[in-house]
């Protein structure tokens, strides 16, 4: 476990490093991070300070964010096709982030982008996990998420396509892909506290999804607090989902990838899964963005394509697999 | 049914020729000319409501309106398409075209003589030009090849997009805007409601850039049509660099 625990962090500080000294502007590697630590006015101090750190920190804030709260929800629920994306809580976050933008929100009140993207998230997931009920049919679960992703992409274009901003429309693609691109610092501190508490509240709650793999009952009998469990991890991933989706949009299969690759390593136990799919998850999500700047940098690929090419194959896969599950 | 043809044509027109106008033209944002718009009946540049008109000519943009225009051409109205001005040349081109469309050759002679006076006296030679970009939503920038760019050469500024091999129009990334460190950055004007492709203009690294400039921005009634009113901008950007050279020496 702790040869794991090492290999992923060594994997995602190597990653944050070249996620720096990667950009249009040509500069070398050690010059980029001479600049960086210097500081010394010059351009290239606020390229890296400015535009690359964010975007990095972003990066790692979000996957870790992302993997961790699929691994919490694939616990809970005992199923490995939850996810926040495709369960549509990403969707709504990305509504309440919308609304909160063209309603004046965000402006009047600083945190007023983040807070009503949390709420978009709590309500999505409240909604989906009441039509699915706490068993987690994997049939209903995926249904209620089409639902929800329908709707709440709708009433985001209906809000954008009605915005006066002639440049609101074009955003679509955004809030439904996701990108980190030419976010700022600004956004670094939007993010912050959300994801550190979202993230504490789904660690705190480790044992209990060790206890669920043995089903309800033996967890009840083993004193965990279902209904305490439950909603403490609906606010830990509204949270999550709720402050990456306002600063990078909605950003979809990072939360399913992550556990499903990383479940064998750790012996399938949620405690071990949840810290491990957080290192993978930034992981994925910094190497995807790290992706998007070299294949096609002048064309601002959006990173939720990068992660839905690699996620949707194997989430095809997870459901045919759960189809022979049952037959 | 454009709002560049309708500023022309309302400049040139006599009194009674001109019978209706695009409703763009009364939007405060873009349009130079929104108090004597108000004196024109409206339309939306929709093929029905000018075939209901009857007019004897309708002037459009080159690119604006398509199956409208088409469809006004295939009921037999006569649609004069004004190309798209991308210089001075063509400014001066169109009020000519726009004049004589009108039955108003010498109104269109004066004016485009005195566009091209004007403009002979505001331009001069700077021995060192000062470098400018133009930077607007979503990091878009224009090149000398387009009306902006222009502006921006005869003000006697180099356009950084020159150098970044973007000709026409492009994405600038912001981390070549910042190398490429300009004298002026002109940004867009915001329009209402916010959006996230304006963020960008307020980034803080752009804001750090623009920390110890002049502000300049580009206000779309001055800088999107070829009319008098880009005279205007070419005017405020000498302001602009005479400001900045006075303060560099």
């Amino acid at each position: 476990m702790s040869r794991l625990f090492v290999i992923l962090t060594l994997g995602m500080v190597a990653l944050f490093v070249i996620s720096l000294v990667v950009g249009p502007a040509q500069i070398g590697p050690v010059d980029s991070l001479v600049a960086l630590v210097a500081g010394d006015g010059s351009p290239l101090t606020l390229i890296m300070r400015e535009i690359r750190l964010p975007r990095a920190i972003l990066a790692v804030l979000i996957g870790g964010g992302l993997g961790l709260s699929g691994a919490a929800l694939q616990g809970y629920l005992r199923n490995p096709l939850a996810e926040p994306g495709l369960i549509g809580v990403s969707s709504t976050a990305a509504l309440g982030a919308v609304v909160a933008i063209h309603a004046g929100l965000a402006a009047s009140l600083s945190l007023g982008l983040p807070l009503a993207a949390l709420a978009g998230a709590l309500i999505g997931v409240f909604l989906v996990l009441g039509f699915a009920g706490s068993q987690g049919g994997s049939l209903t679960l995926i249904l209620a998420g089409i639902a929800m992703s329908a709707l709440a992409g709708a009433l985001t274009s209906l809000v954008l396509n009605l915005s006066p901003n002639p440049f609101a429309a074009s955003e679509i693609v955004f809030w439904m892909m996701g990108s980190l691109a030419d976010r700022s610092i600004v956004h670094v501190w939007l993010l912050l506290p959300f994801a550190f508490v979202g993230a504490a509240l789904l660690v705190s709650q480790a044992r209990g999804l060790d206890a669920l793999t043995l089903g309800e009952d033996a967890a009840q009998t083993m004193g965990i607090n279902l209904s305490r469990l439950r909603l403490v991890l609906v606010v830990g991933v509204a949270c999550i989902v709720g402050g990456s989706t306002a600063v990078a949009g909605a950003i979809g299969f990072v939360g399913l990838v992550v556990p499903h690759i990383l479940r064998p390593f750790v012996g399938a136990q949620p405690s071990r899964l949840l810290w491990a799919s957080g290192l993978g998850g930034a992981i994925m999500l910094q190497a995807a963005d790290i992706a998007v700047r070299v294949i096609l940098p002048e064309r601002d690929l959006k990173l939720g394509v990068v992660t839905a090419l690699v996620g949707a194959p194997l989430f095809l896969h997870l459901i045919y697999k759960t189809r022979r599950g049952l037959a | 049914m454009n709002l560049c043809t309708d500023q022309l044509a309302m400049l040139l027109a006599s009194p009674g020729q001109l019978i209706s106008i695009s409703n763009i033209a009364s939007d405060p944002l873009v349009s130079a000319m929104v108090d004597e718009a108000a004196t024109y009946p409206m339309n939306f540049g929709r093929a029905e409501e000018i075939y209901l008109l009857a007019p004897d000519l309708v002037l459009a943009g080159q690119y604006s309106r398509g199956n409208a225009v088409e469809m006004l051409e295939r009921l037999g109205v006569p649609v004069l398409r004004l190309p798209f001005a991308q210089s001075m040349q063509d400014v001066a081109a169109n009020m000519r075209t726009i004049g004589a469309a009108l039955g108003r050759d010498r109104v269109g002679e004066e004016m485009a003589a005195t566009f091209e006076t004007r403009l002979t006296t505001l331009r001069e030679d700077v021995a060192t030009p000062l470098t400018a970009a133009l930077y607007s939503a979503n990091g878009y920038t224009t090149g000398e090849h387009s009306l902006s760019g222009q502006i921006l050469l005869a003000a006697g500024f180099e356009n950084i997009a020159t150098r970044a091999g973007i000709p026409y129009g492009g994405v600038l990334p912001m981390e070549l805007l910042i190398m490429a460190e300009p004298d002026l950055v002109i940004t867009s004007q915001p329009y209402p409601g916010a959006s996230r492709s304006e963020d960008i203009l307020k980034h803080p690294a752009i804001a750090t850039l623009r920390s110890h400039q002049r502000r300049a921005t580009m206000s779309d009634q001055q800088w999107v049509c070829g009319t008098p009113h880009v005279l205007a901008a070419v005017e405020s950007l000498v302001a602009d660099r005479r400001a900045l050279q006075e303060a560099s020496e």
